[in-house]
């Protein structure tokens, strides 16, 4: 119900939005939860376990109990704690955890079972038959217990990930968070003032006080002013910080959307990293309820809870409450309710010495023992007292057991909190966090005024730290009441009490888990599920250990706390996700032909982050084979054009250049001339090779290096690693190039007719033999023309400035369809390397040395290079590995498939038995048939043998004939020509 | 997690390759023997404490860098170009 006169909420601004498909009206301001408590609602879920009613527990985002499913345009929204989500015009909730509805859940009968059902009751019970566990039981069980579901449609909401950065970031704008704000703020440092809440202010918002003579909310509304007027201080509101990790980085999570009815091209949530030099938590503190028989009745809430609810959104549960407690905050709370004509039935507080507060009965030295009602609510309590036990009349039981700060992000970096006897909680250890000082309430410092003198004292303490001037700022007069507590953790009764709400774990289930010898708290923890969860044990925690500390005749100190990790508060994975949805922010390299390329119809094929023509359809070709076929034959019958500028191309300069090389490569480079090129093989240190590629030697000091186009970021990485890590005394440079220049292979028997229709120069076999290189004219466009060729053809690769690429590729194309051949894609490439026995990654794949692919013989004896001293380790090479070979296809079954192993013949095709794998296979139209490329045992003495391919995955047996790996053109006559 | 390069300054770990132990710096000699490679290769130290890193600044400005970190505190207590603390030791 609403009470007049009471609660910021905007009652010239109904809201309309329904709950389980009836409608309801709040205000502007309201939370689902204060909305629903203000339409006398106060069933608001069920348990996790036995499927208990519950009510709302909390006003804040520690909300074990009210959490519920809203229904937003991208699909359903599980898990929202009604206390956090902000009402907006046409929302739909609905109650989760439920069936057939929330008044009527049939699997309550769990609550009934209770005695069976306590902790570890299925590692106990659901032990035979075996198989029934996975089949069985765990899909019952699952469906029984358990939260909100996800509708299983695609997430249709946008989400975003975002960085800030600071000199300091205040955490919580409660007292200590402004005040600390404003000190920092106005020395001028970087400040970022984070805040979960919609509205800042943290619990002055939620209490009857002032500060400096006036209403506490209007020194909030003033120093807000202030703030936003600065600058260098940034407020970031519905920004929950969630995680504390190394130098400085924290992550918080922003609720950009939840609260509004469209989100109108804004996301769902936004997932910050914030980085800041220092950083304050002020981030409050918890109210504890207390362990009593049926302590989760729908209508019983923590005291501080129903403060919050009647001076911020103006809504009592009920008009008679009993207030129960151990300290003077209970107190606070009768004084409240009383003032706003709420009935106090009784003050009940577990100390004996207490005084009269407030115009109530006040019961000292007595305890709420049992609550009376069901899912309609309470009906009364049962007070146990020295002088025996009594039944009252009320409707909603407000409990407080103190206070426990927020310690959770000082320890997420494996810190352990220091327990505090006279406030009976933990309080942060001072360093846990690097840079971060816990102040106010979550430092244990609960008065207003301690607050604002601890804001203000940390932030100070921080702008010097950072250099800047600060002149100490007049502290405003608040409340300095000391806080007293005796402490209480339950109740001692037979009947169930709960510890945490969100997993129904009662008092009974943690003594349990101590008598079954779970005596740590981490054991304990796994062992009942208390502390799991949305809430992740921040109602529960303190008390549990306590009950674990009295079973096991320790400490609290001694028994300990679990480690405290992040998230403090729940993050959606679609946040931390934000641009990886489908292709994200995957970056596409294009190359200079792309247009051309897709203009011809070409299909695309991704090579690393770049796309590569599959091949060039031509009208009339029904499959990929045809076109792939006829581009083979063009190529070794007139000629072909193919972009091959996606290698990588490295340009490498200095004095030391060629010694550099030698030390890179496995053979030499030092003897290259220049205006030559010469093939080159790379190994790793381990012995294994890493790439290959042709180097030019452009001038004496200038080699320019190709690399393979997976491999090229690798290789700039290595050669930056062997120079700057290996050889600093070498004077040498070098850089990418690879997008600077469009690269275009012209291969084929008529390549030189096509090129010297281009160059402004002609070219012939003297000036131009196989393995030359130099610049070249072409139309006054100055290039670099290399005799290369992985084709095994008479071939050429031009290079141009990547300006001229586009214009270059189709110039090339025209001429060389003028000659009876055209562009070639990846397929008629990739056939065209095999059948000359060439390789590519699919062949150094990581596990192949230089001696298993036949170029033992390239390591230099003459230099010492990288990788050499171990490719000379003995089972490095030798007849016991798997060599290069090539196979091709001699029985019935002409197909060969990649990935297939290799077999003798008549061997029982089994992992014992391998002889080796098949790594690339084409169709060869020069040779007419399958034509592979492989490893097998001892390879290179067995050619002419016979072996069995078998792929055990699509179900293929081929008879193989082991042949050498260059199956065409053999004596390399054509590449010459 | 970040680190300050002593070119670009501090950065996030995003912008950082990861390549391992810094004993990667002190190559043996060819004839070294089997023991020193076997060493430099596969063996590892792993300390709770200091432990000296190889960090690749491949986002930014290329430079190898040789951190010291703390495994247990994971408090970076200095960066130095891996070419500066090759020539130091050269």
């Amino acid at each position: 119900m609403r009470v007049e006169g009471y609660g910021r909420v905007d009652r010239d601004e109904p809201v309309t939005f329904s709950f389980d498909g009836k409608r309801y009206q709040g205000f502007a301001g309201d939370t689902l939860a204060s909305a629903l408590l203000a339409n006398d609602i106060t069933l608001m879920g069920r348990s996790f376990k036995y499927h208990r009613p519950r009510g709302v527990l909390s006003a804040g985002s520690e909300e074990p109990n009210a959490l519920m499913t809203v229904k937003r345009a991208g699909g359903d929204d599980p898990n929202v704690r009604a206390t956090v989500q902000e009402i907006f015009e046409g929302m739909q909730a609905r109650s989760q955890n439920r069936w057939p509805s929330l008044e009527w859940d049939l699997l309550s009968i769990n609550d009934l079972g209770a005695p069976f059902l306590g902790a570890g009751f299925y590692y106990k019970t659901f032990m035979w038959p075996k198989p029934f566990w996975e089949k069985v039981y765990e899909p019952l069980i699952r469906r029984a217990a358990g939260l909100g579901a996800l509708d299983g449609a695609a997430n249709g909401d946008s989400y975003e990930k975002a960085y800030a950065f600071c000199d300091l970031l205040v955490i919580g704008a409660g007292p200590a968070g402004l005040m600390a704000a404003l000190t920092a703020g106005r020395a001028g440092v970087d400040v970022i003032l984070a805040d979960e809440d919609a509205t800042p202010g943290g619990r002055l918002l939620s209490e009857d006080e002032r500060i400096d003579g006036v209403p506490a909310t209007d020194w909030v509304a003033a120093a807000l002013e202030e703030l936003e007027a600065l600058p260098n201080v940034r407020v970031m509101t519905r920004t929950a910080v969630s995680g504390a990790y190394d130098q400085g980085t924290y992550a918080a999570i922003e609720r950009v959307g939840h609260h509004l009815a469209s989100a109108g091209g804004l996301p769902l949530e936004c997932f910050w990293r914030i980085v800041a030099k220092r950083a304050i938590l002020a981030a409050g503190a918890i109210e504890r309820p207390v362990a009593f028989k049926n302590n989760d009745r729908p209508g019983v809430m923590t005291a501080g809870a129903m403060r919050a609810y009647l001076h911020r959104w103006g809504v009592a549960p009920a008009q008679n409450v009993v207030v129960f407690g151990n300290n003077d905050n209970a107190h606070r709370t009768a004084r409240d309710l009383a003032a706003a004509g709420i009935h106090v039935a009784a003050l009940v507080d577990s100390r004996a010495d207490v005084a009269q507060s407030g115009d109530y009965q006040v019961i000292p030295g007595a305890m709420v023992s049992d609550v009376i009602g069901g899912r309609g609510g309470v009906q009364s309590v049962k007070v146990t007292s020295a002088s025996g036990e009594e039944s009252i009349q009320c409707g909603a039981v407000a409990m407080s057991g103190g206070w426990n700060p927020s310690v959770h992000l000082a320890c997420h970096m494996n810190g352990r909190p220091t327990w505090n006897d006279a406030i009976s909680a933990f309080v942060p250890t001072p360093g846990m966090v690097p840079g971060l000082q816990a102040v106010g309430a979550a430092n244990g410092t609960f008065s207003t005024h301690g607050c604002l003198r601890e804001g203000a004292a940390a932030a100070a303490e921080a702008a010097r730290d950072l250099g800047y001037a600060v002149t100490e700022a007049i502290l405003p007069e608040a409340d300095d009441a000391p806080y007293a507590l005796s402490p209480l953790w339950t109740v001692p009764h037979k009947g169930r009490a709960w510890l945490d709400f969100q997993n129904d774990v009662t008092v009974k289930d943690v003594k349990q888990a101590a008598k079954e010898n779970f005596r740590s708290v981490e054991h304990m923890k796994r062992y009942t599920t208390q502390g799991m969860a949305t809430d992740q044990g921040k109602n529960s925690n303190v008390a549990a250990l306590a009950v674990l500390a009295d079973a096991t005749g320790r400490s609290i100190p001694e028994t300990g706390t679990t480690n405290f990790r992040p998230p403090f508060v729940p993050v959606s994975i679609a946040s931390m996700g934000a641009g990886a949805q489908g292709k994200g922010f995957a970056p596409e390299r294009k190359t200079t032909s792309h247009a051309a390329t897709v203009e011809r119809g070409a299909p695309l094929i991704e090579a690393g982050l770049w796309y590569r023509p599959s091949y060039f359809p031509k009208s009339g070709e029904r499959t990929w084979r045809e076109s792939c076929d006829r581009e083979v034959t063009m190529v070794r019958e007139a000629v072909g054009v193919c972009d091959v500028s996606t290698l990588g191309k490295i340009d490498i300069q200095g004095p030391d250049a060629a010694a550099f090389l030698d030390f890179v490569y496995c053979n030499m480079f030092s003897t290259l001339k220049p205006g030559r090129v010469r093939y080159g093989l790379m190994l790793r240190e381990d012995g294994h090779v890493m790439d290959d590629g042709t180097t030019a030697r452009w001038g004496e000091n200038h080699f320019v290096m190709t690399t393979t186009t997976a491999a090229a970021g690798l290789v700039m990485r290595h050669l930056e690693w062997v120079h700057q890590g290996l050889r600093p005394d070498m004077d040498v440079r070098f850089i990418s190039a690879t997008e600077q220049w469009a690269q275009f292979a012209v291969a084929g028997p008529k390549s030189r007719e096509l090129l010297n229709g281009l160059l402004d120069t002609p070219i012939d076999s003297e000036s131009w033999p196989f393995m030359a290189c130099g610049p070249v004219s072409l139309m006054g466009v100055q290039g670099r023309l290399f005799r290369i060729s992985f084709s095994g053809e008479h071939a050429y690769e031009l290079a141009v400035p990547a300006r001229y690429g586009d214009s270059l590729f189709r110039e090339l194309v025209a001429r060389a369809e003028g000659l009876g051949g055209g562009a070639y894609g990846m397929e008629a490439l990739n056939v065209l390397r095999i059948e000359k026995g060439f390789i590519t990654h699919s062949e150094i794949h990581g596990r192949v040395t230089a001696d298993d692919i036949g170029m033992g013989r390239m390591v230099s004896a003459k230099k010492d290079c990288v990788g050499k001293t171990m490719s000379q380790r003995p089972g490095l090479s030798g007849p016991e590995r798997e060599q290069l070979v090539g196979l091709k296809p001699v029985g019935a079954v002409k197909q060969l498939t990649a990935g297939a192993h290799l077999f003798e013949q008549g061997a029982e095709p089994n992992r014992a038995n391998d002889h080796g794998y098949i790594t690339s296979v084409g169709f060869s139209p020069t040779l007419g048939h399958f034509v592979g490329l492989g490893f097998l045992l001892n390879g290179r003495a067995r050619l002419g043998e016979t072996v069995k391919m078998v792929d055990h995955l699509r179900e293929v047996e081929t008879t193989c004939e082991v042949i050498d790996p260059v199956m065409f053109d053999q004596d390399g006559g054509r590449v010459r020509g | 997690m970040r680190l300050t390069c002593p070119i670009c300054g501090d950065r996030d770990h995003r912008e950082f390759f990861y390549q391992g132990a810094a004993v990667m710096l002190d190559r043996p000699a060819p004839e070294a023997g089997e023991a020193a490679w076997d060493d430099y290769l596969n063996l590892r130290e792993n300390p709770a404490g200091d432990t000296r890193e190889l960090w690749f600044h491949g986002g930014g400005c290329g430079a190898w860098l040789e951190v010291t970190r703390n495994t247990v505190t994971h408090a970076v207590s200095d960066v130095a170009l891996a070419r500066d603390a090759k020539g130091a030791k050269a």
